[in-house]
């Protein structure tokens, strides 16, 4: 205290200081997540968004949908027995950025996969209310009218790689022609496509056979989410338990 | 002498020059060649900032030769304290026709541009950086002149923080609407945004500090050191949090660097702190400078200052991971979340304390003085939300308010309460001061802004407090079964009269800071004040103040 008089009448000690002081925190918290193994568990299953699957996650993204959805299923009995088994780490691993939210405007989306058909989801995204009447999201008509922009697609898994997912070369290839194949069950390539992508959905999502639109994309994401790892074989006492 | 400075003067002018040049090439470009039509709009705007200031660098160089330099620049805090005004009025609209969104989901109106997950990063942004980051910058550069007795530095580079900060602005806020975001919360704007930002942000701690080495006190005040805490730990918090890769350099789309549970920490690092040192330390700033001003009295102590300012500093950036309870974040960083948390309650209150007891002897003041009463009610404010924060972090407690309103409650009590109230105190402090004016038009104006804010501000936080904790309970309901007993919407459901009383709150906040605005206006303007006699001697600028009989 009797010393404080030096950082007073010296504004670069002051600033030097003062950014020593609040990086502590952020070093001893985010640094080692970086390094420490049991960080993500090793689990069987994940594998990077199909073509089609990041395009809809992109416009997630874009409509801003964690506002009100959270992707992240909490370790509580109540939580488990509504949504499912609790995320782990390892799940999220290819999510730039996070969806995790912070806020359940709407219900917990991590395992939203599978739990509802195509048709309820077209249904939905269009008019919330003609299937949930109580429900309060918006609507979004503009998904199901606006095409699929997927042209530069390739570019974006490549920018992923970049950042680290493994995205093959044969999966950059063969990007425009995996979005075509996933809505469209009678299409050459889909069994290419299973082998890239397993457990990938391939069905025409939004039953309009003349063009890929965006609700194709959303409704192929919200279709897999939650369901690539196998949690009848998953060993939760595994090696990597914190 | 005189010609080495006009030699400055004139370098300084021809590198302003060629920035709004460069600036405006590379927005021409973006313009013509970006495949993306809300980033070819963006390349438009920067083009267009350019050319307008480019055009005012030009019309003013000679004027500036002329100017006294030995007065303050008060410029671009005008510029700042107008923007904020209008950005403030932005933010609380959007954020109430958001509010009534939630009650009535017809109002989405079933447009892209219009719907709550566009609209939502529009109202945080609007109301954290545009009004509160105005307000910051305005007052700092006030503080900063005023307690050094030095002018800004820079001949141009105060201006160019306040024009590129509202052009950064102005950017992520339309980007936004046209579904241009990086997705990660209070940090959606896009790369291009960022790395203006990033420029705007490193020359505005270039002015601060240049103008702390000019002052001529040889102490630094102590609402220095705050801004100077907020500004430097926003510029690591904004750089290693936005770190992204860029599609292609002509269209919007980046990756964030990070992913899972990596970038959940990092974003709720920074998302913590942007609480605590953009809307913490940099308004105690605000507090210890503007509340002793306006009160005439010393800060109640200068031990606590200190003890106030580096525990402040130093426990918030821990408790980031107090957002990330029961999740698939490691345990032993979430304990470390709350542990710190908690601990934070003290200097939290330390500050609290310093700056309430502060009116020691001129309490009166607080009856009859609004100004000062916005001042003092928003430091109780603070108090309360900081004690409530360190509860809800607490993990039995955050297992019931995470995910609900609750934290909707409490974020506005901060924001509302606190930040915005010790705003108005201060643009209600300085506006007299800066244009030179006897006091404000109207001080029983304040009064009704003070009491439409105030009442708006509650029933916003208890319809909050009510609707958060009864669907975290609902959620966590079983029946005699031992079945869980409500589906998720009905919880929603119940939460439709909650988000009504909300939204009038809401309301009444946006009338209170309409009648703010009107006040503000009618001062600048150089209107006649209707009660001039009911205003403190303070309130007028400190050179038409009547100088008490010896």
């Amino acid at each position: 205290m009797k010393h404080h008089h030096i950082l007073e009448k010296n504004s670069i000690l002051l600033l030097l200081t003062a950014l020593i002081v609040v990086s502590i925190g952020g070093i001893v918290q985010i640094a080692p997540l970086f390094w420490i193994d049991s960080t993500i568990e090793k689990v069987k299953g994940m594998r990077p968004y199909s073509p089609l699957e990041l395009a809809g996650r992109d416009i997630y993204v874009r409509e801003g949908c964690y506002l009100c959805h959270s992707q992240m299923i909490r370790t509580l009995k109540d939580e488990v027995e509504r949504y499912g088994h609790y995320s782990l780490a390892a799940e999220s691993m290819y999510d730039h950025p996070f969806q995790w939210g912070s806020k359940r405007t709407g219900p917990d989306l991590a395992r939203v996969g599978g739990k509802y058909s195509d048709q309820w989801h077209v249904e939905h995204m269009i008019n919330p209310r003609s299937v949930v009447p109580e429900s309060i999201m918006p609507g979004y008509p503009w998904l199901a009218a606006n095409k699929l922009d997927y042209k530069n697609i390739a570019e974006n898994m490549k920018t992923l790689r970049a950042l680290g997912t493994p995205y093959t070369d044969e999966m950059i290839k063969n990007a425009r022609q995996d979005v075509e194949a996933q809505v469209d069950p009678d299409h050459d390539e889909v069994d290419a496509l299973m082998a890239r992508y397993p457990k990938a959905n391939v069905a025409n999502f939004d039953n309009n056979a003349k063009a890929v639109t965006e609700l194709d994309a959303v409704i192929a994401y919200l279709q897999m989410l939650g369901t690539l790892v196998d949690f009848a074989t998953f060993d939760q006492t595994g090696p990597n338990l914190r | 002498m005189p010609d080495t400075r006009t030699g400055l003067a004139t370098m300084s002018t021809m590198l302003a020059g060629l920035a709004a040049i460069a600036c405006g090439a590379v927005g021409i470009a973006w313009a013509l060649g970006s495949t993306h039509g809300g980033m070819a709009f963006h390349g438009w705007l920067l083009a267009a900032a350019a050319a307008i200031s480019l055009f005012f660098i030009g019309s003013m160089v000679r004027g500036e030769t002329h100017a006294d330099k030995s007065t303050y620049n008060d410029g671009p805090i005008k510029f700042a304290t107008i923007a904020a005004l209008f950005w403030g009025i932005a933010g609380f609209i959007v954020g109430d026709i958001i509010a009534w969104q939630l009650a009535y989901p017809a109002l989405n109106l079933d447009l892209p541009w219009t719907s709550f997950g566009r609209l939502r990063p529009l109202h945080t942004s609007a109301v954290i950086f545009a009004f509160g980051g105005n307000v910051l910058i305005a007052t700092s550069f006030y503080v900063v002149q005023r307690t050094g007795h030095a002018r800004l530095a820079g001949i141009w580079s105060p201006w160019f923080v306040v024009v590129g900060y509202n052009l950064f602005i102005a950017i992520a806020g339309t980007g936004y609407i046209l579904g241009i975001t990086d997705g990660k919360e209070y940090a959606e704007p896009t790369w291009y945004a960022d790395l203006w930002l990033t420029i705007v942000w490193v020359v505005y701690l270039l002015v601060f500090v240049g103008t702390l080495w000019r002052r001529k006190e040889p102490h630094i005040y102590v609402a220095n050191w705050f801004y100077l805490g907020f500004i430097v730990t926003v510029a690591m918090l904004h750089i290693v949090n936005n770190l992204a890769l860029p599609v292609s350099i002509w269209g919007p789309k980046s990756y964030i660097i990070y992913s899972g549970v990596q970038d959940a920490m990092t974003q709720w690092w920074y998302g913590h702190n942007a609480v605590g040192f953009f809307l913490t330390a940099g308004f105690l700033g605000i507090m210890y400078y503007f509340i002793p001003k306006r009160v005439e009295r010393p800060v109640y102590s200068y031990r606590l200052s200190i003890v106030h300012f580096w525990s402040l500093i130093f426990l918030y950036i821990w408790a980031g991971p107090h957002h990330l309870h029961y999740t698939a974040l490691p345990e032993w960083t979430q304990n470390l979340g709350v542990a710190f948390s908690i601990m934070l309650w003290m200097p939290s209150w330390g500050g609290m304390i310093n700056g309430l007891m502060t009116l020691s002897g001129a309490w009166d003041k607080l009856r009859t003085d609004p100004v000062v009463r916005l001042l003092v009610v928003s430091v109780a404010f603070y108090g309360m939300s900081t004690f409530e924060g360190p509860v809800m972090a607490i993990k039995a407690v955050n297992s019931l308010s995470h995910y609900t309103d609750w934290t909707i409650g409490h974020v506005h009590s901060g924001a509302l309460g606190w930040v915005a109230m010790v705003s108005f105190g201060a643009i209600y402090c300085m506006v007299p001061w800066l244009w030179k004016r006897k006091g404000l038009y109207s001080i029983r104006l304040v009064e009704w802004h003070f009491w439409t804010a105030t009442i708006g501000i509650l029933l916003y936080i208890t319809s909050m407090w009510v609707s958060g904790i009864m669907q975290g309970l609902m959620w966590r309901a079983y029946d005699d079964l031992g079945f869980l007993s409500y589906s998720f919407v009905e919880t929603v459901e119940a939460m439709h009269p909650y988000y009504i009383i909300r939204a009038i709150g809401g309301t009444l906040f946006v009338l209170g800071s309409f009648i703010m605005v009107y006040n503000v206006w009618r001062t600048i303007r150089g209107d006649e004040s209707v009660d001039l006699a009911e205003q403190p001697s303070v309130a007028a600028a400190p050179e038409l103040r009547l100088q008490p009989a010896e």
